[in-house]
């Protein structure tokens, strides 16, 4: 049980704050349309992603359990490594103030000035292509939650939590949006994927491991010294490239 | 057909942002496979070159961005 609880939580909260992330980044796109053109195009689009995701998890979902256990996690450690790393490099280079921060603000402000400018070439057809954005966002952005909810949830059984950590960021989310009507501009968006890229590259390099034929010491609770570990080197990564920010030098 | 290339687009960019980053732990992937099979003795040898590895790649690849 205790070996099962080292995985469980982390999963839990590494699927639950990716999630709030990917979310927040749908919202906003979502909210953009519907300021633009009304709820009626942001909704059905938004409907449609979410009918076709679960469409691609029922359809896909049953294949995962014909694939060899060593290679599911070989190939799984592998994309979580990209991915989690991905992240991880993008939290590090906006908080040394190499790249600038993501601002939902911004991303509202961009999405529907990009809808006013379809709406004056695209009069007719303005309500599909409002309602074509709702559904990439919620596609695209859904898309990266399924990607690490079977990520991190499949080969152990950790399905459960980590479908329930994203489903909970997910309804947290959408509720946060119908109550506010505006982006969720207050999110420490950079923190929550720095944190979430040190657990998804902790993930991937405890799959990645297991997939080579790997026994780590320790078993499951690697897990959270590779964690500490990419915290650390993160965090010192962070002060080696560290820019004085605009406003310092002001 | 735009709608498919904007998707596969978006989908590779989940996982290869900055192509050098991805190619590098594809390296270290590779070379820490390599010993696992060539020692299967010390597995934790093939472990350490794979979590150091990629510890390694990522402050790599931040002190470059950062000196760019």
């Amino acid at each position: 049980m205790t070996v099962v609880l080292t995985q469980f939580w982390p999963a839990m909260a590494a699927a639950f704050l990716a999630s709030l992330v990917e979310a927040v980044e749908a919202l906003t796109i979502v909210l953009a349309v519907a300021t633009v053109r009304g709820w009626r195009p942001a909704g059905l689009g938004a409907l449609a992603g979410l009918a076709l995701l679960v469409l691609i998890v029922v359809a896909l979902g049953p294949l995962l359990d014909r694939i060899p256990l060593h290679l599911l996690q070989l190939v799984i450690g592998i994309l979580l490594l990209l991915f989690g790393m991905r992240w991880l490099r993008k939290a590090i280079l906006r908080a040394a103030n190499i790249i600038p921060l993501h601002d939902e603000t911004v991303a509202f402000k961009m999405g529907t000035e990009e809808l006013h400018k379809q709406a004056r070439r695209h009069e007719a057809r303005l309500d599909w292509l409002a309602a074509l954005a709702s559904f990439k966002a919620v596609l695209l952005e859904g898309l990266e939650v399924v990607f690490i909810v079977i990520a991190i949830g499949t080969g152990r059984g950790l399905l459960v939590p980590a479908g329930a950590g994203a489903l909970a960021a997910c309804l947290l989310v959408a509720g946060a949006g119908l109550v506010l009507h505006r982006p969720l501009a207050r999110v420490p968006e950079n923190t929550l994927k720095f944190t979430v890229g040190v657990m998804l590259s902790a993930f991937g390099v405890f799959w990645t491991g297991e997939g080579l034929g790997i026994t780590w010491p320790g078993a499951d609770s690697a897990i959270l010294a590779f964690a500490a570990l990419f915290l650390a080197v993160g965090l010192m990564a962070i002060v080696l490239a560290r820019r004085p920010s605009a406003e310092m030098l002001r | 057909m735009n709608a498919l290339i904007t998707v596969f687009r978006e989908l590779t960019g989940l996982f290869v942002d900055d192509g050098s980053l991805a190619l590098a732990i594809l390296a270290v992937i590779i070379i820490a496979a390599l010993i696992a099979a060539a020692m299967p003795d010390v597995q934790l040898a093939a472990g350490a070159v794979l979590l150091f590895g990629c510890l390694g790649v990522l402050v790599a690849n931040v002190l470059r961005a950062a000196q760019r």
